[in-house]
């Protein structure tokens, strides 16, 4: 996973392959790294997820939680129809805030 | 918050029916069109409210519920593991064919769980009543929100004790100390819930006891899979972190749909029920044999 500053306060992760639970430490490595950056919102790409497995979910919900406990606003783009119904399943759409593109969800991140 | 819950590194060999994303013609694509995503058959289609076609109460307190995940609920956020080793003779692949075939038989006495007609496969709802302590039973029911050949996850509606969601799943562990030739590695077998308590009601039965009694009911569940699967005596290891200690009032008028409450209410209004049922079925016949 890739952490690169996005303008402002904003970092994007760029999540590539599978995410399961074994991704944990891989991506909250990346999520100290940003918040090192002083990222107060994090943008989560999924255009590089090529898997994902209820494990995956469940890591997706505890970075959630990481992140609002240190009020930082958590939204993703890139998602596939596929993923993105996951999403709506587990209504974890709910608390994180899917957007087509990288584009949307940083401008509408920022406002 | 180290463990690690999955069989990461087994894959599903066919890919299921979902398609991934494609553009809707004339649009701008928002991403190049991808292949179908190896998990595709695995997760369960997305529904906005359970249904279920069992009478009962279970399936009173399930019909028309929708799902809730460790983001909804109100109660602090734990995740509790299980886990035991069942050795090496094992496969993870038996080990959760096992537990998916039986699932019923290895839950503790006074428990008892309808699995789906077609087994536990994802989409599919599984009914349930539990005694939760001092008489008291829960009737409710389980969706299967995801399935494969090492692990299977149940998400729960609301009214249950908790909003969350349980993934069952085994793999090889570690074995050999790297001086010798490796054993063949053990089997360990997890049970792992993400969940909150749904309602203030649930939260407070879960401090005074609740929680005890769950780490009861999946170690014993567990140890009696593992006694099936013909495994060495086994030891559960269990442990709970809090994820988030925070109290998620605005979900508090969840209480409304509390299956436990509920439940209660229909054990004591059963037999009123049945005598206006048998009534209702006199006046139907008397009217017939008038005409």
């Amino acid at each position: 996973m890739h952490v690169r500053q996005a303008g402002g306060d904003a970092a994007v992760i760029d999540i590539q392959g599978d995410v399961t639970a074994a991704s944990e430490p891989v991506l909250m490595s990346a999520y100290e790294q940003a918040d090192r950056q002083g990222a107060r919102r994090l943008v989560l790409n999924f255009r590089g997820l090529e898997y994902m497995n209820s494990g995956g979910i469940g890591m997706l919900v505890t970075f959630l939680i990481r992140a609002n406990r240190h009020n930082q606003k958590l939204a993703a783009f890139g998602l596939s129809d596929h993923y993105r119904e996951i999403f709506e399943l587990t209504r974890l759409d709910e608390a994180i805030t899917i957007y087509d593109d990288e584009q949307s969800a940083l401008s509408d991140a920022a406002s | 918050m180290t463990e690690q819950a999955g069989p990461e590194d087994v894959r599903p060999t066919e890919p299921g029916p979902r398609a991934a994303g494609h553009p809707a013609e004339g649009e701008a694509p928002a991403a190049p069109t991808r292949p179908l995503p190896r998990d595709a058959g695995n997760w369960a289609s997305k529904v906005d409210r359970l249904t279920e076609t069992r009478v009962g109460s279970p399936a009173a307190n399930v019909v028309g519920r929708r799902l809730t995940g460790p983001v909804q609920g109100f109660g602090k956020m734990w995740r509790k593991t299980y886990r035991m080793d069942i050795g090496p003779d094992i496969s993870p692949q038996r080990a959760i064919a096992t537990w998916k075939e039986h699932f019923a038989e290895f839950w503790p006495k006074g428990n008892w769980f309808e699995a789906p007609l077609t087994g536990i496969s994802p989409g599919e709802v599984a009914l349930l009543d539990v005694g939760v302590g001092g008489g008291v039973r829960l009737s409710t029911g389980v969706f299967v929100l995801y399935a494969d050949e090492v692990s299977f996850t149940l998400m729960t509606p609301q009214g249950h004790v908790f909003a969350g969601w349980i993934t069952f799943s085994a793999e090889r562990g570690n074995g050999g100390d790297g001086h010798q030739a490796p054993p063949a590695p053990p089997t360990v077998v997890q049970a792992q819930l993400l969940m909150r308590a749904n309602d203030p009601l649930y939260e407070l039965a879960l401090t005074v006891g609740g929680h005890r009694k769950e780490d009861q009911f999946w170690v014993q569940t567990m140890t009696a899979l593992a006694r099936y699967l013909g495994a060495p005596p086994v030891e559960v290891h269990s442990r709970a972190v809090c994820i988030d200690p925070r109290r998620q009032w605005s979900n508090a008028g969840a209480v409304w749909q509390n299956s436990m409450v509920r439940t209660v209410l229909q054990t004591m209004t059963a037999p009123l029920s049945a005598v206006a049922r048998r009534r209702q079925r006199a006046g139907q016949s008397a009217r017939s044999r008038r005409s």
